[in-house]
């Protein structure tokens, strides 16, 4: 992209900008909807602008930035009606499609594999159970999954990329060999390989999924980081900070994070797609969470014994998958916009 | 050229060392492996501690590593606990299978994805571009091994009601009298190239509109050359090098990635071999597996970063300093 056109762009939304402070709180709000530009000048929204709206933080502005993204909008949307659902399952799915996981012997001849109606939206699979109410419980799964896995990965990747990145040499040297020899492995194989060797009765839990996919994730996030801090370590604040007598803690953690975090926040949204696949995956292959918990990876697993008669087993949960991981990507893509954060495919 | 071969070379010692440290640590010491071989035959304490006497697991750990190591290179990947067939046995007969479904996804990859990529680049903004970026987006995101089914669902169940039987491809991919090779391949083939194909298509997109924005197309241009010449004579020379490079570091990763798509298709390979392990409990073999594939991906891997050296000429002066 030239430069002049960016310099339009930013033109372009300082006047938005403006606007948008002119409508006040109450035009921001339904900023969600539609570009406050349209939305024309309510009479009593004269107000005076919230610092909100005025934000000239850099977050602020990526907010303000990210709502005019529509795909990204709707992707946001999109993962929290899920989480919605899947938070507030217990409350109303047994309710309304029966327990998901419960097989009633007596019944299940007759209510198995039923096509889609208005009582089981989804149908229901080969033991009568609703397929809608198990996709929604698998959510609860492959949610909690990708966040915490990627929670987590984070952790690893921002100590270890801040390591390697503020003291560089020798220890930079070691995590960066050590995050090579991490890339050698395949992905799902390593995961297998770290999964195998956890007893089975340990895996019915969802820990040992989100610890090892995690784990597994850190070199990428510790890259990124430390060349993220390596371009901020070099302005001339943090000599500054150093001539003035900050340790490293505080050089670290007040001057040199705040700057190098954004690439972070990208990758991360990113890469919850990623750790939701590799679940799927693993529970696929019969090695990730363990029943009778629910997983969409399962689900698929299972359907597809009906493949030739059913194949709407199959065809939900992975639905579920693609829009869920298509969402973060989308999602991942408009923050990395919103945050003008230049990253290598 | 040969010191960056050498250099190349040195960089991958520690790299064999960590990983043959990491798969020693899982398979010895990590994940008990009298547990794992003999399950709960190993119960009994005395019996127990004789196992693990005779296995040499109450050596100190730096000789195991030393006796792992030894094993590894005389090919000695333990035995199946199923059926006591040497491991190494087993992946020599499914390897082929592996490989044969690599190559053809491989081929698949550069046709289509390469193909895509240079129409979306061509025809920046058009319908066709919008397409080829929406289909990659959808593509990425999507589990493997649910497009697997998918396309057999489609392909082979759906066509052949739809056809009474005339047209359809197989969704397994044992071998039948029915349909050649060829056709076992197909959709298996298509399956495992899905991801890397949007992201070659992507590369080669993004590679190739910058190429084209380069001072010497226009030049190209401007000698009166046909758009044909300019972009197949000089900006493709230049946009394909980071295209192969992918394309060549991929071939690692279907060695390996191939477990989904084989075990979806029942493709008689390492991967479904390993995926039966799983099931099975036979770690030995879920072991042994992931060491030959780990092995052909790291060896792959380098090839390629040698290869690019020959391909551009820039790295050569360029990685001294890296």
């Amino acid at each position: 992209m030239s430069k002049m056109s960016d310099d339009k762009k930013d033109r372009d939304f300082a006047e938005e900008r403006q606007i948008e402070s002119i409508i006040g709180a109450e035009g921001a709000e339904v900023g969600h909807d539609h570009e406050p530009t349209s939305g024309g000048v309510t009479p009593g929204g004269r107000s005076v602008s919230e610092p909100a709206i005025a934000s000239r933080t850099l977050w602020g502005d990526a907010w303000y930035r990210l709502r005019k993204n529509k795909l990204a909008v709707v992707a946001l949307f999109w993962i929290a009606l899920v989480i919605f659902c899947a938070v507030t399952a217990d409350l109303w799915v047994p309710q309304l499609f029966g327990d998901p996981s419960e097989i009633n012997s007596v019944t299940a001849m007759q209510t198995k594999l039923q096509s889609p109606s208005l009582v089981h939206p989804m149908g229901t699979d080969d033991f009568g159970r609703d397929i809608f109410g198990r996709v929604i419980y698998g959510a609860r799964i492959s949610l909690s999954v990708g966040i915490l896995a990627v929670g987590f990965t984070v952790i690893i990747g921002l100590i270890l990329g801040a390591f390697s990145g503020f003291y560089g040499r020798g220890t930079d040297a070691i995590i960066m060999r050590v995050a090579d020899v991490f890339l050698a492995f395949p992905y799902i194989l390593f995961a297998i390989l770290l999964l195998a060797v956890i007893p089975q009765e340990a895996r019915t839990t969802i820990w040992p999924v989100v610890f090892t996919i995690g784990f597994l994730g850190w070199p990428s996030i510790a890259r990124v980081f430390r060349s993220s801090i390596l371009s901020v370590k070099q302005n001339d604040y943090v000599d500054a900070g150093r001539a003035l007598g900050a340790n490293d803690a505080r050089l670290m953690l007040r001057h040199i994070m705040p700057n190098a975090i954004a690439p972070i926040v990208v990758y991360a949204t990113m890469s919850v797609g990623g750790a939701i696949l590799t679940e799927a995956a693993l529970s696929f292959l019969g090695i990730g969470v363990q029943p009778p918990t629910i997983t969409w990876g399962r689900m698929i697993e299972e359907g597809r014994s009906f493949i030739t008669s059913n194949p709407m087993l199959v065809f939900w949960p992975g639905l579920a998958i693609l829009t869920t991981v298509l969402a973060f990507t989308l999602l991942g893509d408009g923050v990395r916009d919103a945050l003008d954060v230049k990253m290598k495919d | 050229m040969l010191r960056f071969i050498t250099r190349r070379l040195i960089q991958f010692i520690p790299v064999f060392f960590g990983v043959t440290l990491i798969l020693f640590l899982m398979t010895t010491v990590l994940g008990d492996p009298i547990r794992l071989r003999f399950g709960e035959r190993a119960a009994n304490p005395e019996v127990y501690q004789q196992l693990r006497h005779d296995q040499g697991f109450d050596q100190p750990w730096y000789k195991q590593y030393a006796d792992y190591i030894v094993k590894l290179a005389h090919g000695d990947l333990g035995v199946s606990v199923r059926t006591g067939r040497p491991v190494s046995d087993i992946l020599k007969e499914t390897y082929p299978y592996t490989m044969r479904l690599a190559f053809a996804a491989i081929i698949v990859e550069i046709f289509v994805g390469v193909g895509a990529g240079i129409i979306s680049a061509v025809k920046k903004y058009s319908i066709w571009d919008v397409l080829v970026t929406l289909s990659t987006s959808i593509l990425v995101a999507m589990p493997v091994f649910w497009l697997g089914m998918l396309l057999q669902i489609f392909f082979g169940i759906l066509m052949k009601k739809w056809t009474n039987g005339a047209f359809y491809l197989p969704i397994s991919g044992a071998e039948s009298a029915q349909f050649g090779p060829i056709a076992h391949l197909i959709l298996p083939a298509i399956t495992l190239a899905s991801v890397s194909t949007a992201y070659a298509a992507r590369i080669m997109r993004s590679q190739l509109l910058e190429v084209l924005g380069q001072d010497y197309i226009r030049t190209a241009h401007a000698k009166g050359l046909s758009g044909g010449r300019v972009l197949y004579g000089h900006a493709m020379k230049n946009a394909m090098i980071p295209v192969v490079t992918f394309i060549g570091l991929d071939l690692g990763a279907m060695l390996a990635g191939a477990i989904l798509t084989e075990t979806v298709f029942n493709w008689p390979g390492v991967g479904y071999t390993i995926y039966l392990a799983i099931r099975a409990l036979d770690y030995p073999i879920v072991f042994g597996g992931t060491v030959v594939i780990l092995f052909a991906v790291m060896i792959v891997n380098l090839l390629v970063d040698i290869s690019y050296a020959f391909l551009d000429p820039r790295i050569r002066y360029g990685g001294a300093s890296e």
